[in-house]
């Protein structure tokens, strides 16, 4: 098949190409970056908001209080180029603690430095204006509208005036240079594999080791992911007294959680059918693997509850999250982590709408099944021609380079999931 | 050193893992332990897939599976060394 082709190299490899009735993968590969070239990464350029965090991504956000302010959100969103709707599925009669993570959530990923300006689209008054009042509390800009006594049409019309105030505003705000001690950096990993306890989890674990002294926030979770290695979890923690705190949280959820709500035991959800089909063939073994991404010095100084934002200085958090990839990512980013890296062994697509979602792989069938997916290929650690420093070192460049406006390959793929987390069901 | 076809954690498990596509029964496998770079060769009996495990001595029904230094469950069965070791014949010691 013949190409036309303009400023571009395609010697790398061959566009996708049809045979018969069957499409072959393309054998062009996105450069990912295998190997650390020693160009200079103490420092990146980012945005920095009114309230001195830096964000790596400049989005105006439009925020639903609620699922039925979905429609509006993506009208807003159809009419002005440049925002980003991020609809959901919650936010009426959710009451208690449930209540409390609804906002805390969409507060925090209004207020995540990654977002430049927010509009929050509510279907009343009260509670639109509680997201409004935490966001303001960032000193960005923000305004609501709530839909109830105006309509769809008339609130879609107002909301798009002031997005695109906003969009044309952030549009011009200029990156600054910013030293790598200011990024705020999450973990979580997915279809997770026997090669991610090998390769992928270490490389993120050795880049913790090495950017954690520098002074940059980190942060881990996956309560019901951590059975297995809780007591390798727990001697993790900065003090004795942490580490006693961080038990009774994850006993807390077997107890409260798996032993109230399973029926039989977790075998079919923990590990998942794609770890197993991996090799992974217990949570057990699984949760060994997942505990490589914290490195070999690296203690955790505090415990966050799901989309708290860390308040006790530089320095590695737990978050109690779920093990689902969205439901993980969306709580860290809510905590205020601008990006995130993402080991995968099979190949989990997920991308976050606010974060920039950094995948690694070390499984060389999933690099050559599916390399779209992959950032950062460190399948060499099974070959025994990369070691887990180098590879944490070819991990901090791609990060460095993500910060600096990189797309990801999720952002490419137009990855977006934003998925509250719910405890319990509404009144 | 040449490409291996199983790593191993730790100089105690009693498990490895394949790290090559297309393993097929009757390999003369060259193993590493990844702890301290040291190596060994063992004998696949059965194909066995990327990612998936293989038993470095005869393990007895019952007995607890090393992974990592760390216990990662039980078998289910007898599983003889070389053979191809998952959920049909080690089970979760958990919920």
């Amino acid at each position: 098949m013949s190409s036309i082709v303009a400023n571009f190299d395609l010697a790398k490899g061959k566009l996708a190409r049809v045979k018969g009735r069957k499409i072959e993968a393309p054998e062009f590969k996105a450069p990912i970056v295998r190997r650390p070239t020693g160009r200079s990464l103490d420092s990146f350029t980012g945005w920095r908001r009114e309230n001195g965090r830096v964000g790596v991504r400049n989005h105006v956000l439009l925020l639903p209080l609620d699922d039925l302010s979905n429609a509006a959100c993506e009208a807003v969103a159809n009419n002005i180029k440049g925002t980003l709707a991020i609809p959901h599925a919650y936010g009426r009669l959710q009451f208690g603690e449930d209540l409390d993570l609804h906002f805390r959530t969409l507060i925090g990923t209004g207020s995540n430095p990654n977002v430049a300006a927010v509009v929050v689209i509510g279907i009343e008054d009260g509670w639109t204006k509680r997201v409004v009042d935490g966001i303001a509390g960032t000193g960005k800009p923000v305004v609501g509208f709530g839909i109830e006594g105006h309509g769809d049409i008339a609130t879609i019309a107002r909301a798009s005036y002031v997005a695109k105030e906003f969009v044309q505003w952030a549009s011009e705000l200029p990156r600054v240079k910013c030293g790598i001690e200011e990024l705020w950096v999450s973990t979580k990993c997915g279809e997770s594999d026997t090669t991610t306890g090998l390769s992928s989890c270490p490389t993120v674990g050795n880049m913790y080791d090495k950017w954690i002294p520098r002074g940059i926030y980190g942060v881990f979770g996956e309560t019901s992911e951590i059975t297995g290695a809780e007591h390798l979890c727990k001697a993790r923690a900065a003090t004795p007294e942490l580490g006693e705190r961080w038990y009774k949280m994850w006993k807390a959820y077997q107890d409260e959680v798996i032993e109230a709500h399973k029926t039989d035991d977790l075998s079919d959800s923990q590990p998942t059918k794609g770890n197993i089909a991996g090799g992974l063939t217990t949570i057990e073994e699984k949760a060994l693997g997942n505990l490589e991404k914290i490195g070999r010095e690296c203690r955790f100084i505090d415990i966050l509850a799901p989309a708290e934002t860390p308040a006790s200085g530089p320095g590695l958090y737990y978050m109690d999250t779920s093990s689902a990839a969205a439901e993980c990512v969306t709580l860290m980013a809510a905590g205020g982590y601008v990006v995130h890296t993402f080991p995968t062994g099979q190949g989990n697509v997920i991308g976050n709408p606010i974060v920039p979602v950094i995948k690694i792989s070390g499984n060389p069938k999933t690099i050559r099944t599916m390399p779209e997916h992959i950032d950062l290929d460190v399948s060499g650690i099974l070959r025994r021609d990369l070691t887990i420093p180098q590879a944490g070192d070819a991990l901090i460049e791609t990060i460095v380079r993500t910060a600096n406006g990189r797309l990801t390959a999720s952002e490419a793929l137009g990855h977006r999931e934003f998925s509250m987390t719910k405890l319990y069901r509404s009144a | 050193m040449s490409k291996p076809h199983l790593l191993v954690h730790e100089k105690k498990d009693t498990v490895g893992v394949v790290v090559v596509e297309g393993l097929k029964a009757g390999t003369d496998m060259l193993g590493v332990v990844t702890h301290d770079n040291s190596d060994f060769r063992l004998t696949a009996k059965m194909d066995i897939p990327i990612g998936h495990k293989v038993a470095l001595r005869d393990i007895k029904k019952g007995d607890t599976i090393w992974k990592y230094g760390q216990d990662v469950g039980k078998a289910t069965a007898d599983i003889g060394k070389g053979e191809h070791l998952h959920v049909h014949n080690v089970r979760t010691k958990r919920w």
